[in-house]
Protein backbone atom coordinates (compact mmCIF):
# COMPACT_ATOMS: atom_id res chain seq x y z
CA UNK A 1 0.00 0.00 0.00
CA UNK A 2 1.25 3.33 -1.07
CA UNK A 3 1.87 6.55 1.28
CA UNK A 4 -1.41 8.36 -0.33
CA UNK A 5 -3.40 5.35 -0.24
CA UNK A 6 -2.47 5.00 3.48
CA UNK A 7 -3.46 8.67 4.47
CA UNK A 8 -6.75 7.90 2.05
CA UNK A 9 -8.16 5.27 4.25
CA UNK A 10 -6.73 6.56 7.95
CA UNK A 11 -9.13 9.74 6.10
CA UNK A 12 -11.99 7.86 5.46
CA UNK A 13 -11.57 5.31 8.38
CA UNK A 14 -11.77 8.56 10.62
CA UNK A 15 -14.05 9.87 9.15
CA UNK A 16 -16.63 7.24 8.85
CA UNK A 17 -15.78 6.34 12.66
CA UNK A 18 -16.52 9.96 14.16
CA UNK A 19 -20.19 9.76 12.00
CA UNK A 20 -20.92 6.27 12.95
CA UNK A 21 -20.77 7.31 16.92
CA UNK A 22 -22.98 10.05 16.22
CA UNK A 23 -25.72 7.71 14.33
CA UNK A 24 -25.15 4.30 16.66
CA UNK A 25 -25.86 7.12 19.82
CA UNK A 26 -29.03 8.05 17.74
CA UNK A 27 -30.15 4.25 16.52
CA UNK A 28 -29.13 3.06 20.35
CA UNK A 29 -31.58 5.69 21.95
CA UNK A 30 -34.18 4.60 19.11
CA UNK A 31 -33.90 1.27 20.43
CA UNK A 32 -33.72 1.37 24.00
CA UNK A 33 -37.30 3.66 23.43
CA UNK A 34 -39.03 2.10 20.81
CA UNK A 35 -38.30 -1.18 20.51
CA UNK A 36 -34.87 -2.95 18.62
CA UNK A 37 -36.87 -4.35 15.61
CA UNK A 38 -37.81 -0.62 14.20
CA UNK A 39 -34.82 0.74 15.18
CA UNK A 40 -32.75 -1.99 13.35
CA UNK A 41 -34.95 -2.00 10.58
CA UNK A 42 -34.87 1.66 10.13
CA UNK A 43 -30.31 1.48 10.31
CA UNK A 44 -30.70 -1.48 7.62
CA UNK A 45 -32.78 0.34 4.49
CA UNK A 46 -30.41 3.29 5.53
CA UNK A 47 -27.25 1.61 5.43
CA UNK A 48 -28.89 0.17 1.98
CA UNK A 49 -29.84 3.76 0.63
CA UNK A 50 -26.42 5.02 1.76
CA UNK A 51 -24.82 1.97 -0.62
CA UNK A 52 -27.18 2.73 -3.64
CA UNK A 53 -25.46 5.72 -3.49
CA UNK A 54 -22.21 5.06 -3.64
CA UNK A 55 -23.19 2.46 -6.57
CA UNK A 56 -25.13 4.85 -8.46
CA UNK A 57 -23.05 8.26 -7.89
CA UNK A 58 -19.51 6.94 -7.22
CA UNK A 59 -18.95 4.49 -10.57
CA UNK A 60 -20.31 6.55 -13.25
CA UNK A 61 -18.23 9.85 -11.73
CA UNK A 62 -15.07 7.72 -12.44
CA UNK A 63 -15.76 6.38 -15.57
CA UNK A 64 -17.61 9.26 -17.26
CA UNK A 65 -16.45 12.34 -15.55
CA UNK A 66 -13.21 13.84 -17.07
CA UNK A 67 -10.41 13.64 -14.21
CA UNK A 68 -9.22 16.89 -14.28
CA UNK A 69 -12.73 18.16 -13.59
CA UNK A 70 -13.78 15.13 -11.28
CA UNK A 71 -10.48 16.03 -9.16
CA UNK A 72 -10.93 19.90 -9.18
CA UNK A 73 -14.96 19.92 -8.34
CA UNK A 74 -13.81 16.76 -5.51
CA UNK A 75 -11.13 18.59 -4.10
CA UNK A 76 -13.05 21.97 -3.55
CA UNK A 77 -15.48 19.66 -1.26
CA UNK A 78 -13.03 17.69 0.21
CA UNK A 79 -11.45 21.09 1.25
CA UNK A 80 -14.81 22.62 2.09
CA UNK A 81 -15.67 19.70 4.92
CA UNK A 82 -12.21 19.48 5.75
CA UNK A 83 -11.83 22.90 7.07
CA UNK A 84 -15.34 23.11 8.55
CA UNK A 85 -13.91 19.82 10.70
CA UNK A 86 -10.87 21.44 11.40
CA UNK A 87 -12.39 25.28 12.33
CA UNK A 88 -15.10 23.45 14.44
CA UNK A 89 -12.70 20.89 16.24
CA UNK A 90 -10.20 23.96 16.44
CA UNK A 91 -13.05 25.96 18.84
CA UNK A 92 -14.05 23.14 20.58
CA UNK A 93 -10.49 22.09 21.76
CA UNK A 94 -9.92 25.20 23.09
CA UNK A 95 -13.29 25.74 24.90
CA UNK A 96 -14.44 28.15 22.24
CA UNK A 97 -17.80 25.58 21.55
CA UNK A 98 -18.87 23.18 23.29
CA UNK A 99 -17.70 19.54 22.85
CA UNK A 100 -19.83 17.45 21.38
CA UNK A 101 -21.39 15.30 24.31
CA UNK A 102 -22.87 11.62 23.24
CA UNK A 103 -24.63 11.14 26.67
CA UNK A 104 -26.24 14.19 26.65
CA UNK A 105 -27.39 13.32 22.83
CA UNK A 106 -28.49 9.91 24.01
CA UNK A 107 -30.62 11.40 27.05
CA UNK A 108 -32.05 13.96 24.66
CA UNK A 109 -33.50 11.61 22.33
CA UNK A 110 -34.19 8.98 24.53
CA UNK A 111 -36.26 11.97 26.78
CA UNK A 112 -37.81 13.03 23.19
CA UNK A 113 -38.87 9.50 22.03
CA UNK A 114 -40.08 8.16 25.80
CA UNK A 115 -43.67 8.14 26.82
CA UNK A 116 -45.02 11.06 28.30
CA UNK A 117 -43.88 10.24 31.53
CA UNK A 118 -40.31 9.76 30.30
CA UNK A 119 -40.48 5.55 31.20
CA UNK A 120 -41.50 4.34 28.25
CA UNK A 121 -38.87 1.50 26.94
CA UNK A 122 -40.75 -0.69 24.83
CA UNK A 123 -37.18 -2.30 24.44
CA UNK A 124 -34.88 -2.03 26.91
CA UNK A 125 -31.48 -2.83 26.94
CA UNK A 126 -32.07 -6.84 27.90
CA UNK A 127 -34.93 -7.08 25.03
CA UNK A 128 -32.40 -7.04 22.63
CA UNK A 129 -33.06 -10.01 21.78
CA UNK A 130 -36.48 -10.01 21.54
CA UNK A 131 -38.54 -8.59 18.87
CA UNK A 132 -41.32 -6.50 19.51
CA UNK A 133 -44.01 -4.49 16.76
CA UNK A 134 -42.87 -2.51 14.61
CA UNK A 135 -42.73 1.52 15.47
CA UNK A 136 -43.34 4.30 12.70
CA UNK A 137 -41.13 6.32 15.54
CA UNK A 138 -38.44 4.36 15.92
CA UNK A 139 -37.85 3.27 12.57
CA UNK A 140 -37.81 6.88 11.29
CA UNK A 141 -35.45 8.58 13.60
CA UNK A 142 -32.95 5.07 13.32
CA UNK A 143 -33.70 5.87 9.55
CA UNK A 144 -32.69 9.53 9.74
CA UNK A 145 -29.80 8.99 11.81
CA UNK A 146 -27.95 6.40 9.91
CA UNK A 147 -29.14 7.98 6.63
CA UNK A 148 -28.07 11.50 7.40
CA UNK A 149 -24.91 10.83 9.29
CA UNK A 150 -23.71 8.55 6.30
CA UNK A 151 -24.07 10.83 3.77
CA UNK A 152 -21.02 12.44 4.55
CA UNK A 153 -19.31 9.25 5.16
CA UNK A 154 -20.92 8.47 1.79
CA UNK A 155 -19.34 12.13 0.50
CA UNK A 156 -16.09 11.22 1.58
CA UNK A 157 -15.80 7.84 0.25
CA UNK A 158 -16.59 8.65 -2.91
CA UNK A 159 -14.88 11.92 -3.23
CA UNK A 160 -11.64 10.21 -1.48
CA UNK A 161 -12.31 6.46 -3.93
CA UNK A 162 -12.99 8.63 -6.93
CA UNK A 163 -10.19 11.29 -7.08
CA UNK A 164 -7.26 8.55 -6.63
CA UNK A 165 -9.40 5.72 -8.26
CA UNK A 166 -9.68 3.91 -5.15
CA UNK A 167 -13.40 3.72 -4.58
CA UNK A 168 -13.06 -0.17 -3.11
CA UNK A 169 -10.34 0.91 -0.67
CA UNK A 170 -12.44 4.02 0.54
CA UNK A 171 -15.79 2.16 0.98
CA UNK A 172 -13.71 -1.17 2.95
CA UNK A 173 -12.22 1.50 5.27
CA UNK A 174 -15.62 3.31 5.70
CA UNK A 175 -17.27 -0.46 6.30
CA UNK A 176 -14.26 -1.35 8.67
CA UNK A 177 -14.60 1.72 11.11
CA UNK A 178 -18.54 1.31 11.16
CA UNK A 179 -18.11 -2.38 12.27
CA UNK A 180 -15.64 -1.38 14.73
CA UNK A 181 -17.69 1.51 16.41
CA UNK A 182 -20.92 -0.52 16.30
CA UNK A 183 -18.82 -3.43 18.21
CA UNK A 184 -17.37 -1.13 20.38
CA UNK A 185 -20.29 0.73 21.00
CA UNK A 186 -22.36 -2.40 21.57
CA UNK A 187 -19.64 -3.97 24.29
CA UNK A 188 -19.84 -0.88 26.44
CA UNK A 189 -22.96 -0.56 26.07
CA UNK A 190 -23.74 3.37 25.13
CA UNK A 191 -20.68 4.50 26.38
CA UNK A 192 -19.98 6.54 23.44
CA UNK A 193 -18.59 9.89 24.86
CA UNK A 194 -15.57 8.18 26.34
CA UNK A 195 -14.65 8.07 22.22
CA UNK A 196 -12.27 10.90 21.43
CA UNK A 197 -14.58 12.32 18.99
CA UNK A 198 -12.96 15.89 18.87
CA UNK A 199 -9.27 14.47 18.31
CA UNK A 200 -10.28 12.35 16.01
CA UNK A 201 -12.22 14.81 14.07
CA UNK A 202 -9.18 17.05 13.89
CA UNK A 203 -6.98 14.75 12.72
CA UNK A 204 -9.23 13.25 10.01
CA UNK A 205 -9.73 17.45 9.41
CA UNK A 206 -6.27 17.56 8.37
CA UNK A 207 -5.99 14.74 5.69
CA UNK A 208 -9.29 16.06 4.37
CA UNK A 209 -8.13 19.32 3.96
CA UNK A 210 -4.47 18.32 3.22
CA UNK A 211 -6.34 16.03 0.46
CA UNK A 212 -8.38 18.65 -0.71
CA UNK A 213 -5.57 21.04 -1.26
CA UNK A 214 -3.91 18.23 -3.31
CA UNK A 215 -6.73 17.32 -5.36
CA UNK A 216 -7.35 20.96 -6.42
CA UNK A 217 -3.89 21.12 -7.19
CA UNK A 218 -3.77 17.76 -9.53
CA UNK A 219 -7.28 18.99 -11.08
CA UNK A 220 -5.99 22.62 -11.79
CA UNK A 221 -2.78 21.62 -13.66
CA UNK A 222 -0.34 22.39 -11.07
CA UNK A 223 1.30 19.10 -10.38
CA UNK A 224 2.63 18.57 -6.66
CA UNK A 225 6.74 17.90 -6.40
CA UNK A 226 7.14 14.16 -5.28
CA UNK A 227 3.46 13.42 -6.81
CA UNK A 228 1.57 11.31 -3.67
CA UNK A 229 3.91 12.18 -1.34
CA UNK A 230 2.86 15.42 -1.47
CA UNK A 231 0.13 14.58 0.56
CA UNK A 232 2.16 13.82 3.48
CA UNK A 233 3.99 17.30 3.45
CA UNK A 234 0.71 18.51 3.26
CA UNK A 235 -0.53 16.88 6.18
CA UNK A 236 2.74 17.93 8.03
CA UNK A 237 1.63 21.74 7.23
CA UNK A 238 -2.09 21.38 8.02
CA UNK A 239 -1.08 19.86 11.38
CA UNK A 240 0.94 22.40 11.94
CA UNK A 241 -1.16 24.99 11.57
CA UNK A 242 -3.71 23.19 13.37
CA UNK A 243 -1.16 22.95 16.47
CA UNK A 244 -0.43 26.75 16.77
CA UNK A 245 -3.97 27.86 16.06
CA UNK A 246 -4.93 25.44 19.15
CA UNK A 247 -1.73 26.74 21.32
CA UNK A 248 -2.81 30.27 20.62
CA UNK A 249 -6.61 30.73 21.11
CA UNK A 250 -6.23 28.04 23.97
CA UNK A 251 -3.59 30.76 25.62
CA UNK A 252 -6.23 33.63 24.43
CA UNK A 253 -9.24 31.48 26.11
CA UNK A 254 -6.49 30.95 29.47
CA UNK A 255 -6.01 34.68 29.75
CA UNK A 256 -10.13 35.37 28.76
CA UNK A 257 -10.86 33.20 31.58
CA UNK A 258 -8.62 34.77 33.91
CA UNK A 259 -9.56 37.98 33.80
CA UNK A 260 -13.54 36.79 33.81
CA UNK A 261 -13.21 35.11 36.74
CA UNK A 262 -12.22 38.22 38.47
CA UNK A 263 -14.88 39.35 38.03
CA UNK A 264 -16.88 36.26 39.37
CA UNK A 265 -18.01 35.01 35.95
CA UNK A 266 -16.89 33.05 33.36
CA UNK A 267 -17.92 33.27 29.54
CA UNK A 268 -16.43 29.90 28.32
CA UNK A 269 -18.82 28.34 30.78
CA UNK A 270 -21.56 30.26 30.30
CA UNK A 271 -21.50 29.70 26.16
CA UNK A 272 -20.96 26.14 27.00
CA UNK A 273 -23.75 25.84 28.98
CA UNK A 274 -26.03 27.81 26.33
CA UNK A 275 -24.63 26.75 23.21
CA UNK A 276 -25.81 23.50 21.75
CA UNK A 277 -23.25 21.09 20.52
CA UNK A 278 -24.06 20.20 16.95
CA UNK B 1 -45.30 15.01 -6.54
CA UNK B 2 -44.82 16.20 -2.46
CA UNK B 3 -42.82 13.14 -1.62
CA UNK B 4 -40.53 14.53 -4.87
CA UNK B 5 -40.65 18.00 -3.73
CA UNK B 6 -39.92 17.12 -0.03
CA UNK B 7 -36.81 15.17 -1.42
CA UNK B 8 -35.81 17.68 -3.23
CA UNK B 9 -35.76 20.08 -0.93
CA UNK B 10 -34.43 18.06 1.56
CA UNK B 11 -31.33 17.41 -0.53
CA UNK B 12 -31.02 21.12 -1.06
CA UNK B 13 -30.85 21.52 2.30
CA UNK B 14 -28.38 19.16 2.68
CA UNK B 15 -26.18 20.70 0.18
CA UNK B 16 -26.87 23.97 1.68
CA UNK B 17 -25.85 23.06 5.39
CA UNK B 18 -22.76 21.48 3.66
CA UNK B 19 -21.78 23.70 1.65
CA UNK B 20 -22.46 27.01 3.56
CA UNK B 21 -23.74 26.53 6.98
CA UNK B 22 -22.16 29.05 9.60
CA UNK B 23 -19.25 29.12 7.60
CA UNK B 24 -19.72 30.59 4.43
CA UNK B 25 -16.03 32.32 4.56
CA UNK B 26 -15.04 28.31 4.21
CA UNK B 27 -17.14 28.29 0.44
CA UNK B 28 -15.42 31.73 -1.00
CA UNK B 29 -11.87 30.14 0.94
CA UNK B 30 -12.16 27.48 -1.20
CA UNK B 31 -13.37 29.04 -4.53
CA UNK B 32 -9.97 31.53 -3.95
CA UNK B 33 -8.35 28.50 -3.26
CA UNK B 34 -9.24 26.71 -6.70
CA UNK B 35 -9.42 30.19 -8.65
CA UNK B 36 -5.45 30.77 -7.38
CA UNK B 37 -4.36 26.56 -8.59
CA UNK B 38 -5.76 27.40 -11.44
CA UNK B 39 -4.18 30.95 -11.72
CA UNK B 40 -0.53 29.85 -10.93
CA UNK B 41 -0.48 26.58 -12.54
CA UNK B 42 1.95 27.86 -14.80
CA UNK B 43 4.17 29.11 -12.00
CA UNK B 44 4.30 25.54 -9.94
CA UNK B 45 6.74 26.72 -7.38
CA UNK B 46 4.87 29.73 -6.58
CA UNK B 47 1.68 27.90 -6.27
CA UNK B 48 2.76 24.84 -4.20
CA UNK B 49 3.36 27.64 -1.60
CA UNK B 50 0.71 29.78 -2.16
CA UNK B 51 -2.22 27.23 -2.22
CA UNK B 52 -1.69 26.06 1.12
CA UNK B 53 -0.82 29.26 2.44
CA UNK B 54 -4.22 30.37 1.42
CA UNK B 55 -5.80 27.31 2.87
CA UNK B 56 -4.20 27.82 6.25
CA UNK B 57 -4.91 31.48 6.62
CA UNK B 58 -8.29 30.74 5.67
CA UNK B 59 -8.60 28.47 8.26
CA UNK B 60 -6.91 30.71 10.81
CA UNK B 61 -9.41 33.64 10.29
CA UNK B 62 -12.74 31.58 10.30
CA UNK B 63 -11.71 29.79 13.19
CA UNK B 64 -10.87 33.95 14.66
CA UNK B 65 -13.86 34.34 13.65
CA UNK B 66 -15.68 31.66 15.49
CA UNK B 67 -14.20 32.72 18.49
CA UNK B 68 -17.14 35.20 19.16
CA UNK B 69 -17.59 37.83 21.35
CA UNK B 70 -14.60 36.79 24.07
CA UNK B 71 -12.26 37.72 21.40
CA UNK B 72 -11.64 41.37 22.68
Amino acid sequence: MTSSNLVLALAVFGASAVEAVEALTIVLAAGTTRGWRSAFEGTAVALAALVVIVAVVGVPLVRLVPIAVLRTVIGGLLLVLGLQWLRKSILRATGNKALHDEDAIYARTVAELSDGDGASVRGSWRTLGRYGPRDAIGFTVAFKGVFLEGLEVVLVVITLGASSHQLGLAAAAAAAAIVVVVAVGFLVARQLSEVPENSMKMGVGVMLTSFGVFWVGEGSGLHWPGGDLAILGLVAWFGTVTAVTVVVLDRAAARSRLRWTAHGTSPVGARQETEGAQ
Amino acid sequence: MSTVRRALTVFGKFWWEFLVGDTPELLVATAAVIGAALALRHHPTLGFVVVPVITALALVLSTYRGRGPRSE
